[in-house]
């Protein structure tokens, strides 16, 4: 027991559907929400019977339902799951930011949080005081401050500005600094959401380095990514959530695989909704991505030995000048299998250099005998080289891949690596 | 085998459970985070004035100001009588301004407290009595200058403080404790109900008038005024003000009175707000 960092049992959190997200902002707003809650409340205490309150009335949600797990000291544990299944909830919970509805978990050790770096930065504030406020707020002594004062400022690479008010910073250096203060909390338990998604490809590094170190410290580290590649590579063991209870816990690679296979029942075509299109990203508006077999049509699992093409359908509010539309294709492993865009030929480049506002379509064909077995992910970009990244999704789209008739299917071994190309080979005899 | 189980003592044991109805004040967990009041409050002190172009030279104007503004109506045009040990209306109302605008600052700071750092309400985990405390304690920098002022005004007027002045240690102590109380009430309430957030400005100046600020407390007669005014936890206050800076009648019953309605409005209070505690995350 006592090399438990964290013990849950039948964690559960009920949420009122509503309440939570309104805002009163005027005296009328006020008046008629008031109103509207005095009505609700009298009608949920009508309808419950004098049994107090309804625990499972329409107007409430679990965003987490009987979920128990222990974590060891020392492990480093991936918690995965789509947007909205109760990763996020679980985290707040242990980071006692809110208060479960039943059950119970016990925590041995100080969780340091970084669900969201940057907490109480006062734009007002030069970076030197955001330090030790922030510190202050994560739970850190002004001694303990005081102590890795240098530690952090050397971390964040902003020694020039520390007397600059923040919101003068750049969002990078912002970002830096932030996370520069959460990164040196030293927590017993750390607890990292999509921390990664954000700043350049060189601070991500950074970032990934200070985890692994924090984790080779011996310290629990609890780490929540869409990022497959990144929980494969950062991680053992996962938890996979789904609405709101644990399903699976398992190695990493059978968690993002079971993760992958239940994930994206979109059948070989992804859409996105207005609200899930960053502002942003405009004047580029993606309207679908798709996958189609060798007789066009939609699927989700592909042949290895017959053709295939990824189609991505957009629209242009506007001539964008520079644009190049592709993806990046990476397979369950998080190994990356190549990276492709629409203009990629320089000719082509040359004559897309201006593309006027209208409809497209970029269609990409994948050929035979290319692909391993297994689970791909499409990561979708749309940018204008070093100027702008105009719309990207991580994971637009996941489908399989079928290796019957592929090269060395009659060894029933799994086979390495994201390719499974048809090479010739010449065997001769050597006198 | 247990015998050897090396529990590392020093990592402290969180238990998480749902908090059912009066939750105990974890008095150690404040403690442990009395650096954050500290830290929150000088956040408040130093944001409020950074941008301004007179800077700190507001906590001067403001007081004054509104001394001039009363002296001018109240004391010259109404003519409202002063009491003989004070003598002099400035002296009347700057002494009942003092407390006030302690009072009143930091019961709209801490009224708002919760609301407006909401963004560390729903990201990390301390405890949320530190908030409407901080912003209570942000205001004894302003109150050291009005104090100043205060007393640049009484050598003006030849005034000399006597040892009573030592009562203002205890007095201004039950003001912070008085805002401090209707401020857990009204920062809880603004979770649920941002009506408190409109009603703000409205309340605090309807209870300027019902205090003695721009006029003496025994300017009220009549048995049922009399009672009303008790309520009234400032009424006490200012008069105990008063009275330790310019000597007179000791307020004592009304005195009692005060720190009996303190002392309810912040148990009452302590509980609704530890009640309301473990939805705050959810609902701001």
């Amino acid at each position: 027991m006592s090399d438990l960092a964290i013990r849950v049992e039948n964690l559960g959190k009920q949420y009122r559907i509503g309440a939570p997200v309104e805002r009163y902002h005027t005296l009328r707003d006020s008046l008629t929400g008031a109103m509207t809650a005095a009505k609700t409340r009298l009608r949920s205490a009508f309808s419950t019977n004098g049994s107090g309150r309804s625990q499972d009335g329409a107007d409430t949600i679990w965003a987490l339902k009987d979920v128990s797990f222990e974590v060891k000291q020392g492990q480093v544990l991936g918690i995965i799951g789509r947007n909205g299944a109760g990763k996020s909830t679980l985290l707040k919970l242990l980071a006692r930011v809110t208060d479960p509805t039943e059950g119970s978990a016990e925590i041995r050790g100080r969780v340091g949080s970084l669900l969201e770096v940057g907490t109480g930065f006062h734009p007002e504030l030069t970076g030197r005081e955001n330090i030790y406020l922030n510190g202050a707020i994560l739970g850190m002594k002004r001694a303990e401050i005081e102590r890795k004062f240098d530690e952090i400022v050397a971390f964040s690479e902003v020694e020039q500005f520390l007397d600059t008010p923040v919101k003068r910073y750049s969002n990078g250096m912002y970002l830096r600094l932030a996370f520069a203060v959460a990164a040196h909390l030293e927590p017993e338990i750390l607890v990292v959401d999509e921390v990664l998604a954000v700043g350049d490809a060189e601070f991500q590094r950074k970032c990934l380095g200070k985890m692994s170190d924090v984790a080779r410290e011996g310290r629990t580290v609890l780490f929540v990514s869409h990022n497959m590649s990144a929980i494969l590579r950062l991680t053992d063991e996962s938890l996979l959530i789904d609405k709101g209870h644990l399903v699976l816990r398992a190695p990493s690679p059978r968690a993002v695989d079971e993760y992958m296979a239940r994930g994206f029942s979109q059948l070989g075509e992804r859409t996105w909704t207005a609200n899930e299109i960053p502002a942003d990203a405009a004047p580029f508006r993606p309207l679908a991505l798709r996958l189609r077999n060798a007789q066009g049509k939609v699927v989700d699992t592909i042949r290895s030995v017959e053709p295939a093409s990824i189609e991505i359908e957009y629209c242009l509010d506007a001539p964008l000048t520079g644009l190049r539309v592709g993806f990046h294709l990476i397979n369950s492993r998080g190994e990356h299998a190549f990276t492709s865009f629409d203009v990629d030929d320089p000719s082509q480049f040359e004559q897309m250099g201006m593309r006027p506002a209208g409809r497209y379509v970029s269609r990409c064909s994948l050929p035979v005998d290319f692909l391993n077995e297994g689970r791909f992910i499409v990561w979708m970009n749309a940018s204008s080289y070093r100027i702008r990244r105009y719309f990207q999704d991580e994971q637009a789209l996941t489908f399989t891949v079928d290796a019957t008739g592929a090269p060395g299917m009659h060894w029933p071994e799994p086979r390495l690596g994201p390719v499974r190309p048809r090479l010739e080979w010449k065997v001769e005899a050597v006198p | 085998m247990d015998t050897t189980t090396a529990t590392q003592p020093e990592l402290p044991v969180t238990i998480l459970r749902p908090a059912k109805g009066w939750s105990a004040i974890n008095l150690g967990d404040l403690w442990r985070y009395r650096e954050l009041v500290y830290f929150l409050s000088w956040r408040d002190v130093k944001v409020r004035y950074k941008q301004a172009a007179l800077g700190v030279a507001w906590a001067v104007i403001q007081p004054l100001v509104t001394v001039l503004v009363f002296t001018f109506i109240f004391g010259n045009k109404a003519n409202l009588p002063v009491p003989g040990p004070i003598g002099y209306y400035p002296l009347l109302t700057m002494s009942g301004l003092l407390p006030w605008q302690l009072f009143a600052g930091a019961l709209t700071r801490s009224s708002n407290s919760l609301v407006h750092n909401s963004n560390l309400l729903t990201k990390v985990y301390f405890p949320r009595l530190i908030l409407p405390f901080s912003s209570v304690m942000a205001g004894l920098v302003d109150f050291g200058v009005s104090f100043v002022i205060l007393l640049g005004m009484m050598l003006y007027y030849g005034k000399w403080p006597t040892w009573t002045i030592l009562w203002l240690i205890p007095l201004t102590l039950l003001t912070v404790l008085a805002s401090l109380a209707v401020g857990l009430w009204l920062s809880a309430l603004n979770v649920n109900y941002r009506d408190v957030q409109q009603a703000m400005p409205f309340l605090v100046t309807t209870w300027m008038y019902a205090s003695p600020v721009a006029y003496a407390g025994d300017l009220i007669t009549g048995r049922f005024s009399q009672i009303v005014y008790a309520l009234n936890p400032m009424a006490g206050i200012i008069q105990g003000y008063r009275w330790a800076l310019f000597g007179g009648d000791p307020p004592g019953m009304l005195f009692l009175i005060s720190l009996g309605v303190v002392a309810l409005l912040f148990v009452t209070g302590l509980y609704y707000f530890k009640r309301m505690e473990r939805t705050f995350a959810d609902m701001v």
